[in-house]
């Protein structure tokens, strides 16, 4: 591997302030000390110009990509970006760049195996991150259903004089008998109970 | 019931109507499609997602078909447009204070695009002379029809839109807010953002770009050239499901449900009024409530809007050269008029086929194809004279 340049200016254009940390993170290891997050996109094209980078790196739920684009444009300006899509001799990194949900995009002339260890570290990063977001989401939702069935084994004991193990395996038995999960037989018990009160 | 799987990207604004109506009423399904739309958030986005193949189909700006064909400012993939999703569409909206500006500046009735051009032209010298910062308009993307719409406007009446004013290239969902935060004084989009930020009391709609250029290609459905190559069928049927979707939409009879169907949070997200009055081309253009109408403001389904027009193809390359994004050869204007291709919407939907060069003036529409306000008729076959005829440029 190429020793990291710790001259490069690197700027994160991401809205979502967890993983552009996670990113910085991951490329300051990397032995990259310049690296600048913007997360509010108000003027965005002012403020790259007055940071002046090397690479920029962009998620692509972010609207203000094509306010990127426009650097492409401007005649004035003495350094223009070209994006990482120019070069397509390396499709299967772009494809993955684009399912992490990022794009890159470089100014001025750098080697493309430099840019390519930054593109590669931001798709692992991005994907790292997707996964953290997709635990945190179902640790959520668990808990939120164990709440729901919480709920109603309450009600199911309290109305059918029950205990907590009887209710729950009420709740089992009816879940398996109706093909559905726990949790939902659970929120219909607690809707009707809302019906009946 | 299963398809042929599809996914087609677009940006949430009133010209997806064909592609929305077709899926959601249910044409795209009778063709044996099952097409997944996918919502976006970038033009950059949909030109990267349809270039690497992960969108089969998408809702494109004209110009981006072109530039993307031409490989203009990014990598060269060749597209083709096979269906018109929408002809006009864009307005001109400027701030409270611009538009009070233009109106004290202007000579005659704001309403005529020379006149608001000359008040503009006379606002951007005054502020010259005091050595106030130039005036920024908003647009949506550089390979735009927004960008040349604006563009057209301001140089015919003196205004050069590189040295005098300031571009910049905003997402339409952050005009609005743009223009609250003074950061803009004035865009140009498409549906309905114009209209949000009349409802919001911030904005005017100064003109529709119809009355300054009464036919110029908006969106089409673009697919790689490719890809069309590969599934001929495919795309017989695509082209098929949209024209009966635009049909539908056209109907005034089907109003209220297209508008309701376009308006879920889903699709394009806004109130069903909005859309309402922009399919209508009856817009409220000052927050006082005041409404101009113009049958021409968006076509969708009329006035042969879906047939690509080359002509159209050709007079977007001339501004890409008249503004210094393409260089002017022979070669280049062929190949941006042959993105747009007529032949296959006449075959997919059994028309005879019309081999005339040039093509032949559409019933009630402009001559020229362009109809523009100002200027000599666009002559698609001497872009070069027509060129030379403006003084502003950068060609």
């Amino acid at each position: 591997m190429l020793p990291m340049d710790a001259s490069l200016k690197i700027v994160i254009v991401d809205e979502n302030p967890i993983r552009a940390a996670i990113l910085e993170e991951g490329l300051r290891e990397a032995g990259h000390v310049q690296v600048v997050r913007i997360a509010d996109t108000t003027r965005l094209l002012a403020r790259v110009y007055a940071i002046d980078p090397d690479v920029i790196l962009i998620d692509l739920e972010n609207p203000s990509r094509d306010v990127l684009e426009q650097m492409f444009q401007v005649s004035r300006a003495v350094k223009r970006p070209v994006a990482m899509f120019v070069d397509q001799s390396d499709k299967a990194s772009i494809e993955a760049a684009v399912d992490a949900g990022v794009s890159a995009y470089i100014v001025g002339s750098l080697r493309k195996d430099r840019v390519k260890n930054i593109l590669d570290l931001c798709i692992s990063r991005f994907n790292a991150f997707a996964r953290l977001q997709d635990e945190l989401d179902r640790t959520k939702s668990a808990l939120e259903e164990r709440k729901v069935i919480d709920r109603a084994k309450g009600i199911l004991m309290n109305a059918k004089n029950l205990s907590e193990d009887a209710a729950y395996a009420l709740l089992r038995k009816t879940a398996m008998n109706e093909n559905k999960k726990i949790a939902e037989v659970a929120q219909s018990v607690i809707t009707a109970a809302e019906l009946f009160k | 019931m299963s398809g042929e799987k599809l996914r087609i990207g677009f940006i949430p604004l009133a010209d997806a109507a064909a592609l929305i109506v077709a899926v959601d009423k249910g044409f795209a399904a009778a063709e044996g499609l099952d097409v997944e739309l996918v919502r976006e958030v970038s033009w950059s986005n949909i030109r990267d997602k349809l270039n690497i193949g992960i969108f089969d189909a998408a809702h494109l700006i004209a110009p981006v078909a072109i530039a993307s064909s031409l490989g203009l400012g990014h990598v060269r993939v060749p597209i083709l447009a096979p269906f018109g999703l929408g002809v006009n569409g864009n307005a001109i909206t400027l701030s409270p204070a611009l538009h009070v500006a233009l109106c004290a500046a202007a000579d005659g009735d704001v309403r005529d695009p020379m006149v608001s051009g000359r008040a503009l032209a006379r606002v951007v010298a005054k502020r010259k002379a005091r050595g106030a910062e130039p005036l920024t308009f908003g647009m949506t993307f550089p390979f735009s029809t927004h960008n040349y719409h604006l563009r057209f406007w301001m140089a015919a009446a003196g205004v050069d839109p590189d040295e005098d004013v300031r571009l910049v290239v905003l997402p339409p969902p952050y005009m609005v807010e743009s223009l609250a935060n003074k950061h803009v004084d004035g865009f140009c989009v498409g549906a309905p953002w114009n209209s949000i930020a009349v409802d919001l009391g911030i904005g005017f709609i100064l003109h529709f770009v119809s009355e300054i250029l009464a036919r110029t290609a908006e969106k089409v459905l673009g697919v790689r050239s490719a890809w069309a190559e590969e599934n001929p069928d495919t795309l017989v049927r695509l082209i098929r499901a949209h024209d009966r979707a635009a049909a539908f939409i056209e109907d005034l009879a089907n109003r209220d449900e297209v508008s309701a169907m376009l308006a879920a949070p889903n699709r394009i997200g806004v109130s069903a009024d909005v859309i309402r009055r922009t399919l209508d081309g009856r817009l409220k253009v000052a927050p006082d409530g005041r409404v101009r109408a113009n049958e021409r403001y968006l076509l969708v389904g009329r006035a042969q809007a879906t047939r690509p027009d080359p002509v159209q193809a050709a007079w977007l390359y001339a501004q890409m050269v008249r503004w210094g994004q393409a260089p002017l050869s022979l070669d280049l204007l062929a190949q941006a008029a042959a993105v747009f291709r007529p032949d296959l919407y006449d075959a997919a939907l059994g028309k005879s086929q019309s081999q005339a060069r040039p093509p032949p003036a559409i019933d009630g529409e402009p001559l020229d194809h362009v109809g523009a306000f100002a200027g000599p008729a666009f002559d698609a076959n001497d872009i070069a004279a027509h060129l030379a005829a403006w003084k502003i440029g950068r060609h």
